[in-house]
């Protein structure tokens, strides 16, 4: 298999690597930010004290917990034009994502503010400080401690995961090493270069936590 | 119109099982071969040899690092070049063995090195060889913080196994993929999908949630 790398293949295909590899960048970095969103409200919907947004927002977790993500971008891409909805496919793949991860990223951060211990909250329940002085001074500040690493760990499953859109005839990462595949018939050239970019990703998301949680875990153990 | 594609999608529920049945087959048989394999990696990543652990700690990495829809193409497009032709079937589960099985390394390897060093030293102390000790002192007790992100990496793989499908693997999604292309209601297509791996995964996700919370109230008591 190696006696035969083409390199000079992988070259003449870089141009197109390089606009794949912003175009992983880019949607997973979209569906990242709107996913901490999502991820946030449902998370405040779950922890509410109303029962109907706490049972919309479980309902909502645990079904997207439940079923896979490529069954969860099907239903979306066959199902929405069925109602009337026509999107592009990227718009389709990023509204996927986001409400997959978001699922998830509320769960991270329910976990984050529920250890923290109750007795912080009757502290600041005592010194007079408001709800959102509470949450704006203590709860937050040790729930992002708590949570940084998960986050990042869920934020590289996204980035993997956003190669699944390549199923859907989106641009990316993973497209590249399948055109490749069925331009020159070059499956070995085409997927171990998209799994070097790949790696690539991951080393740096994966530095990046062990770098935020060093920090970040001296401020909690004050 | 949809009470006739619906009466249609009743008529096509066996092939919906079949596909059931081929998620469940995939699933269970590297559910079986991905735990033996992780449990023997762990031990190798939580002990003394250093090299077995570099080597152990770098296949993690790269299984990690790389999406598996990539690894699956890898295995199924570029292992035939170097003499090792799969079908299809084969091919899934040893891909989906090799994810499930740095998986759980990991886990077993966290729940290792989480066991109190002072209980080794003792085991030491009274003469038990480092294989009796693993059995006897380290892995019943590392058991407990292994089981319930074990049973969760469990559900994981079946939702994982979806990813199969690309490669022409007639599980659940493919058949919801198949079925979509005749009965064009993407909605209740992917529904169904979705309803029959919720019915998977549902049960393990609660008995993962159940064994978390027993476990834990066990060390606390301690």
């Amino acid at each position: 298999m190696f006696e035969t790398f083409n390199f000079r293949i992988i070259l003449e295909y870089m141009p197109l690597y390089g606009q794949c590899f912003l175009a992983t960048l880019w949607l997973s970095g979209l569906s990242l930010f709107g996913a901490i969103v999502v991820g946030i409200i449902s998370c405040a919907m779950r922890l509410s004290h109303s029962r109907i947004l706490r049972s919309i927002a479980g309902v909502y977790i645990e079904s997207i917990r439940s079923t896979p993500l490529l069954a969860q971008l099907y239903f979306l891409y066959f199902g929405l034009p069925t109602i009337g909805i026509m999107l592009p496919e990227w718009v389709t793949g990023v509204i996927a994502l986001i409400l997959n991860s978001g699922a998830y990223y509320a769960e991270i951060i329910r976990a984050g503010i529920q250890a923290i211990h109750f007795g912080q909250i009757e502290a600041g329940i005592a010194s007079g400080l408001s709800y959102f002085q509470r949450m704006r001074y203590i709860i937050l500040p040790q729930a992002l401690g708590n949570t940084i690493r998960p986050m990042l760990g869920q934020a590289i499953i996204l980035v993997k995961d956003s190669s699944l859109l390549s199923l859907i005839s989106i641009m990316e990462l993973t497209r590249a090493g399948q055109l490749l595949t069925s331009e020159r018939f070059m499956p070995t050239e085409g997927f171990l270069t998209t799994a070097a970019f790949y790696l690539i990703i991951y080393y740096m998301l994966k530095a990046f936590s062990g770098w935020a949680e060093k920090r970040l875990i001296f401020q909690e153990e004050h | 119109m949809w009470s006739f594609y619906f009466n249609e999608l009743m008529r096509s529920l066996p092939f919906f099982l079949k596909g059931l049945w081929m998620t469940v087959a995939v699933a269970g048989l590297s559910l079986i071969f991905g735990t033996i394999i992780g449990f023997f990696g762990g031990i190798m990543r939580a002990g003394r040899n250093k090299p077995a652990r570099i080597i152990v700690g770098a296949w993690v990495d790269l299984i990690r690092g790389t999406p598996f829809l990539v690894q699956i193409f890898i295995i199924f497009f570029i292992l035939p070049g170097i003499g090792i032709e799969l079908e299809a079937f084969p091919a899934a589960v040893v891909a989906l063995t090799n994810l499930t099985a740095s998986f759980i390394c990991e886990i077993v390897a966290s729940g290792i090195l989480a066991v109190p060093k002072g209980q080794r030293e003792a085991a030491t102390a009274s003469g038990l060889s480092y294989y009796e000790q693993l059995r006897f002192i380290v892995l019943p007790q590392a058991m407990r913080s292994i089981l319930p992100p074990l049973v969760g990496q469990y559900v994981l793989l079946v939702k994982d196994s979806s990813i199969v499908s690309a490669i022409g693997v007639v599980d659940i999604t493919r058949v919801g993929w198949l079925t979509v292309q005749r009965i064009p209601e993407g909605l209740m297509v992917f529904g169904l999908v979705g309803l029959l791996y919720f019915a998977v995964c549902y049960p393990l996700i609660n008995l993962s949630g159940y064994l978390e919370r027993r476990m834990t109230v066990v060390s606390t008591k301690l």
